[in-house]
């Protein structure tokens, strides 16, 4: 029963964090229509960021407010110098010049950073405590939980509460519409680029330090778990990829702890095939009616 | 008579296509004009045209302090007065009643006479206030037109125009909606350009009627003398 617990609440820990990377993802898509292939690579270009304003000023917190502006910044250039001149023409296209943004920045740090693993510091103890003779989160968990309640917590408020929010919604949903109400959708579709980006930023800073160490490809395989996240709560459907996560980084750890960690992706692409079976637009779909 | 909106010899098309010739259009302010003519006569493009959706390949459009509209870009429109309800109803299916509403008066800083304006356009569509939380797919057709053209209302425009109001709707629905163009008109000014199909109710409603072919203007007269030209109904309207 401890060991469940206990790989039940690892499971949350890590949840959270694909959650947060799923969520960066579906607002994208919601956004623009276009799964971002580059969004670990931006991520971790944001992380290398906070790396460096760690090493130069000694504070973990600069390095976090770092890779949060900086991941804003590099999710309006990808948008504006990139995402906006590939055509529509085909769906493709966009996923192509992902892939070739993906490359590119792994590449770029390389040169810059080189390849090897960095180690990264983390604020707080990742050593799990024990609480009533169970092992359950450590304060790192606690604190990766904390940025992601009150950044997905302050992005919901955004959207469902905010001027802004109705904006981004609109241009998200109907943006020829948008447009004849008077709203620049131009402008929400980079600022929507920029603060999926800087949630994905805060995703890959939260989690590298403990589980990945720093390197250019240190993303690759949570974008994987996050993609497939975000396919089974449904790429249009926010809810769907932070409970989805959730579920994920729990299914994830029952899975590593019982049977070994091997055996995890498979889990994983076992449960998407099922999702896609089953359910083809995700778990949480929602309902479309746009016809009348 | 001063022009509320003025086109002069606006020709449009898509690529290599030209839908409208030289057109030449004067929208009294104040007043209701409607266009009539059958499909494909070009009636929808002339106010995509309008309202910046698509660029006119010669001529110009202006409004009624002679500010031109030749060149402003789509979403720039309602900051200039000119508020459309787009065919179809359009209204965002995923947003409630009051979100769609909200959406309209947005680009205005002022928001209190953004919420005073909301209160009124309560008032105006009674079946909205009833269904303010709904989601825009859950409403019926009358329901959605009258949310198309509040919304449209909420930006406070002095040049509103209507794509098909009352396509697909119940004849006493269309005629509710149609009735409350003359009341707008008589209460707050508005200019109004209107597109229809139905062409009975549309010159029965409008001060100026036009009927449009094959993206020419081949008739520009007040509405009720154009309902009574039996001729021109036959060649040009089918009925």
């Amino acid at each position: 029963m401890d060991r469940f617990l206990f790989l039940t609440f690892d499971g949350l820990a890590r949840g959270a964090v694909l959650a947060a990377f799923a969520l960066s993802l579906v607002l994208i898509w919601r956004a623009a229509r276009i799964v971002n292939f580059a969004q670990g690579a931006m991520a971790v270009a944001a992380t290398y960021i906070a790396f460096t304003v760690t090493a130069l000023t000694g504070s973990y917190w600069a390095g976090l407010a770092a890779a949060l502006v900086a991941g804003f910044l590099i999710g309006a250039v990808v948008e504006r110098g990139v995402m906006r001149f590939v055509g529509n023409s085909s769906a493709l296209n966009p996923v192509i010049a992902g892939l070739g943004l993906l490359m590119l920045i792994q590449a770029v740090l390389g040169m810059l950073f080189g390849n090897s693993y960095r180690t990264m510091v983390t604020p707080f103890s990742s050593n799990p405590v024990e609480i009533f003779g169970i092992t359950v989160f450590s304060s790192y968990d606690l604190f990766v939980f904390a940025c992601i309640a009150v950044l997905v917590g302050g992005l919901v408020l955004l959207f469902t509460r905010t001027p802004l929010g109705l904006r981004l919604r609109a241009s998200a949903f109907a943006p020829d519409l948008a447009r004849l109400l008077g709203v620049r959708t131009s402008r929400m579709l980079t600022l929507g680029w920029a603060m999926s980006s800087a949630l994905g930023a805060l995703a890959a800073l939260l989690v590298i330090p403990t589980e990945l160490g720093l390197n250019p490809h240190a993303a690759d395989a949570v974008f994987v778990y996050a993609f497939t996240v975000a396919v089974i709560g449904g790429l249009d459907s926010p809810a769907g990829a932070v409970l989805g996560g959730l579920a994920v980084g729990v299914l994830l750890s029952w899975v590593s702890g019982y049977w070994g960690a091997t055996l995890a992706p498979i889990a994983i692409l076992v449960l998407l095939l099922a999702v896609l079976l089953i359910r083809p637009g995700g778990i949480f779909s929602m309902t479309k009616e746009r016809t009348v | 008579m001063t022009g509320g909106l003025v086109l002069d010899g606006v020709s449009a098309g898509y690529g290599a296509v030209q839908v409208l010739h030289n057109i030449d259009l004067t929208v009294a302010e104040g007043s209701i004009t409607a266009v009539v003519g059958a499909n494909g006569a070009g009636k929808t493009t002339l106010l995509r045209t309008i309202t910046g959706q698509l660029r006119p390949s010669a001529g110009s459009i202006r409004i009624k302090d002679g500010r031109d509209l030749t060149r402003v870009p789509v979403e720039e429109m309602v900051r200039h007065g000119v508020a459309l309800v787009p065919e179809r109803r359009g209204v965002i299916t995923e947003l409630t009643v009051e979100e769609n509403l909200r959406l309209g008066g947005l680009w205005r800083k002022d928001r209190r006479a953004a919420d005073e304006v909301l209160a009124q356009m309560y008032e105006l569509f009674e079946p909205l206030a009833r269904r303010r939380k709904a989601a825009g797919h859950q409403l019926s057709g009358g329901e959605r037109q009258m949310l198309a053209l509040g919304r449209a209302l909420m930006a406070a425009p002095e040049n509103l125009l209507l794509d098909e109001p009352s396509l697909g709707l119940a004849p006493k629905v269309s005629a509710q909606i149609l009735g409350m163009l003359r009341r707008l008109r008589d209460d707050t000014g508005l200019t109004v350009l209107l597109i229809e199909q139905n062409v009975r109710s549309a010159l029965a409603v409008a001060d100026h009627g036009v009927v449009l072919n094959l993206g020419r203007i081949v008739a520009s007269r007040p509405a009720a003398e154009l309902a009574e030209d039996t001729d021109l109904r036959h060649t040009y309207l089918g009925f």
